[in-house]
């Protein structure tokens, strides 16, 4: 009964949907203001129905129910609970439902908050989220329906992956389809302002909350995935570009590029035509995103199902929606034109500057990961674009944006100095040189690189702050007087600092682990001790357990530095009967910033293992740089302005809201 | 020095077109000198693949060809038709065994031989590299029992 209740919610959402896509923009377009204020209920009602048919479906998990061909296919009654809940998403029919619930609540989050748009704009951008919403309703009850029963209920399950019965996957995959789904809602402000043909700088003051919500979503999730990654797949590897990766960092980029520019926009009425394009090209990335990994044209380490209904199905909706909004876009945008020209050397001009690289970047990351597919239907040849691209591509664009970075917030709007900006960044030029040559005194014999990149990121995160102790002319005044500028300051400049900081905190994360990671890749017999980067590792021996729904064998290492045992590494290797593959379990110990990790091989008969045993400093930095990231997201996002919003127009009274 | 309207446009317009130029140029030249092209043991042969070049190849490990000696091994990926020794040094994947799919990449030394630094084997048991399941299916060795769908659920990633 549960699962047929969820297919039944469901359908009443796509009802609820259809009726959505074109109430409000009738109403609009009528001028009746009771008919352009249904958007609001029934975005809030479709989010109802949507929650009920995921509570189904995840009651349908949690109770073991096999006769749901979901269930029993990614499900075993022994999983831990928690792998119950989390296997609901961790397929695809249950990643696309979880995907459509959160595009129906940030929908009924317009519908809740958006109080202080225009009636007209949120009407409109109800509409255009219905419509999206529409399709893929449309996606899961024709190709990926969830709640199908089987005739004949098994007595058993077939168990979720075991590379996917870990607490990283409960997290990765909402946080990161909040970031995709979440520029939806940019995307529809901006199709919504093109049907209008009216855009103005309160716009991007509305447009910038929700992409900075979704951006720091998507932050985390990429940050998650990545570290997921780290820890599961047994490499050491914490990003490949793989082509499933990449897809996450594109809109990743693009979005990115797109908070830069909508503060041009929302403080200079500039760049408008170029902001509306961003919103459109980064939720048509995360289009692009949902449909390399739903599809299953890649090949890739997601190693995915390929059905051909699925991926032209995700096709078509990639072309209607990207399609239709350039069209929409080549149509309306002239009409929009009066954006006002700047100085080069300026805020607005350092903020084209990040533009323009970041999506550069993008577009290079964009290439890499499509090349292949298309010189494969064009050719038949098989290629496969790997780290080498990216680092012959990717990193010499990304460098000179870094070093531009601390630049930016110290140049002021319309005419900046740069000059000036370059004397007040001596000090932070200074610490940046002197660390460089601390690391290559230090690490002698080490790549040239290294040191440049690491003084690269302390003048990144030595730029950020002095940003701050400009501002709060820490330096130049008495404390006093310095705390007081400083909680007069707003709090998105605390977020640009900290997201700035964390960006060079990041790199040197990326620095640490690319060059200074120490690797023993040996087999080794119980008593045998390891020695690298200081440390002394011992093989105390293998031990067999019985978990949940595995086998494992692990090893048992002792680590030891001067003498004295820091701590114990068991990496283990398990076996999932009921699917009847096994995954490796690496151990991890955190000394500070850095980790040693090791991961088991084939156990041999003798009692001996091989083993990769690595050292990576600094490792941690990347992920703590990326939580940084979003925390300074977080701190723009509670900034006082954002949340009032902008000045409100006049209403036309013809379009008061309803209620 | 008050840059006129037009001058400004110029500046922007500039500096946009050489960004693109830029990342244009990087691009070409990563695609020349970076990309790994795929082959199967037959193709090797027939295309004679020249030793030294960077590629991956992929196939089947044949059953009773692998050769363990600790970290060294060495063992057969097949096609069906032609047979490469592969030899590699390191910990194989968990899902590496006699009979299973895989791709290696590394460097070809003669018409028989390869070395691989890298072997992937795809994380699920049924799951069959797509270049490998079309090498077989050209050599006529295909059997439907590879091409059993996968299961879906290999994650949302």
């Amino acid at each position: 009964m549960t699962a047929e209740i969820g297919h039944y919610a469901l359908v009443l959402a796509l009802l609820l949907a259809l009726i959505q896509g074109v109430l409000p923009i009738a109403g609009v377009r009528l001028r009746d203001s009771v008919l352009a204020g249904t958007g609001e209920p029934l975005a809030i009602a479709q989010f109802g129905f949507v929650a009920v048919s995921f509570t189904a479906l995840t009651a349908c998990y949690v109770t073991s129910d096999f006769s749901v061909f979901n269930v029993f296919q990614n499900s075993h009654s022994e999983m831990p609970l928690l792998y119950k809940f989390t296997s609901v998403w961790g397929n695809h029919e249950g990643s696309m439902l979880l995907w459509v619930l959160i595009l129906a609540f940030f929908g009924a989050l317009v519908a809740l908050f958006g109080g202080n748009l225009p009636a007209t704009l949120r009407a409109n951008v109800l509409g255009v989220q219905a419509w999206i919403a529409i399709s893929f309703l449309l996606f899961v009850l024709l190709t990926s329906n969830p709640f199908v029963r089987l005739a004949q209920v098994p007595l058993e399950g077939r168990d979720l992956n075991p590379l996917l019965q870990d607490i990283g996957l409960a997290l990765h995959p909402p946080f990161l389809y909040l970031g995709y789904v979440g520029f939806s809602i940019a995307f529809a402000f901006a199709v919504a302002a093109l049907i209008e043909g009216r855009i103005d700088a309160a716009w991007a003051r509305w447009v910038r909350p929700w992409t900075l919500a979704a951006w720091i979503f998507l932050t985390l999730g990429i940050a998650l995935g990545s570290y997921w990654a780290y820890y599961e797949l047994g490499w050491g590897g914490w990003w490949f570009w793989d082509p499933v990766e990449n897809a996450s960092f594109l809109p990743w980029l693009s979005g990115t590029a797109l908070l830069h520019s909508a503060v041009v926009m929302e403080k200079r009425e500039a760049l408008k035509v170029w902001t509306i394009l961003l919103a459109i090209l980064t939720f048509s990335l995360s289009l692009v995103g949902t449909f390399l990994v739903r599809s299953g044209v890649l090949t890739s380490v997601h190693a995915f199902a390929t059905d051909p209904a699925r991926g032209v199905f995700i096709l078509a909706i990639l072309i209607v929606f990207i399609g239709g909004a350039l069209a929409l876009y080549a149509w309306r945008a002239p009409l929009l034109r009066q954006g006002g020209v700047f100085a080069p050397i300026s805020r607005e001009g350092a903020l084209v500057f990040n533009n323009l690289f970041l999506t550069a970047a993008c577009a290079t990351v964009f290439i890499g990961t499509l090349y292949p597919l298309a010189l494969e239907a064009l050719t038949g040849d098989k290629i496969s674009v790997g780290a080498p691209f990216f680092n012959a591509t990717f990193v010499p664009l990304a460098l000179p944006l870094l070093f531009a970075t601390p630049f930016g917030p110290l140049l002021a709007w319309k005419r900046g100095d740069l000059y000036g900006a370059a004397q007040r960044l001596t000090a932070a030029f200074a610490i940046a040189v002197l660390v460089a040559a601390a690391t290559a005194a230090l690490t002698t014999g080490g790549p040239i690189l290294a040191p440049f990149a690491i003084g690269l990121a302390v003048f990144v995160m030595a730029g950020a702050l002095t940003d701050l102790v400009e501002r709060t002319q820490l330096l130049r005044q008495r404390w006093p007087v310095a705390w007081r500028r400083a909680a007069g300051l707003p709090r998105s400049a605390f977020g640009t600092a900290l997201a700035h900081f964390a960006l060079g905190v990041t790199l040197i994360g990326i620095v640490g682990e690319s060059y200074f990671t120490a690797e023993r890749i040996s087999t080794i017999r119980p008593g045998d001790t390891i020695a690298i980067s200081g440390y002394r590792i011992s093989f105390e021996g293998l031990v067999a357990r019985q978990g949940a729904n595995y086998r494992e064998v692990s090893g048992r290492l002792s680590v030891r530095r001067d003498g004295d045992l820091i701590g114990i590494l068991t990496p283990g290797k398990r076996t999932y009967p009921a699917r009847g593959n096994s995954t490796s379990e690496a151990a991890l110990l955190t000394r500070g910033f850095s980790q040693i990790y090791v991961s088991l091989g084939d156990p041999n008969p003798d009692g001996s293992a091989a083993m990769r045993i690595y050292h990576k400093p600094m490792v941690l930095l990347i992920w703590l740089g990326a939580l940084l990231m979003a925390v300074g997201g977080l701190l723009s996002l509670s900034d006082r302005r954002l949340r009032v919003g902008a000045p409100k127009p006049a209403r036309k009274p013809a379009l008061q809201p309803a209620q | 020095m008050a840059m006129t309207r037009k001058q400004r446009r110029l500046i922007l317009i500039g500096s946009g077109l050489s960004v693109l130029a830029l990342a244009a140029l990087l691009v070409l030249t990563a695609l020349k000198d970076s990309i790994v092209f795929f082959n199967s043991p037959t193709d090797i042969v027939e295309k004679q693949v020249k030793p030294g070049s960077r590629i991956r190849i992929g196939g089947l490990v044949q059953p009773g060809s692998v050769v363990r000696n600790n970290l060294d091994a060495r063992f057969d990926v097949t096609d069906g038709k032609t047979a490469i020794q592969v030899s590699y040094r390191g910990i194989l994947p968990d899902l590496f065994r006699e009979g299973q799919g895989i791709v290696a990449e590394g460097v070809l030394t003669d018409s028989r031989g390869f070395v691989a630094d890298t072997v992937l084997a795809k994380h699920d048991e049924n799951y069959m590299p797509k270049e490998v399941a079309d090498a077989l299916k050209k050599q006529g060795h295909w059997k439907d029992d590879y091409g059993r769908k996968p299961r879906d659920g290999e994650g949302p990633k």
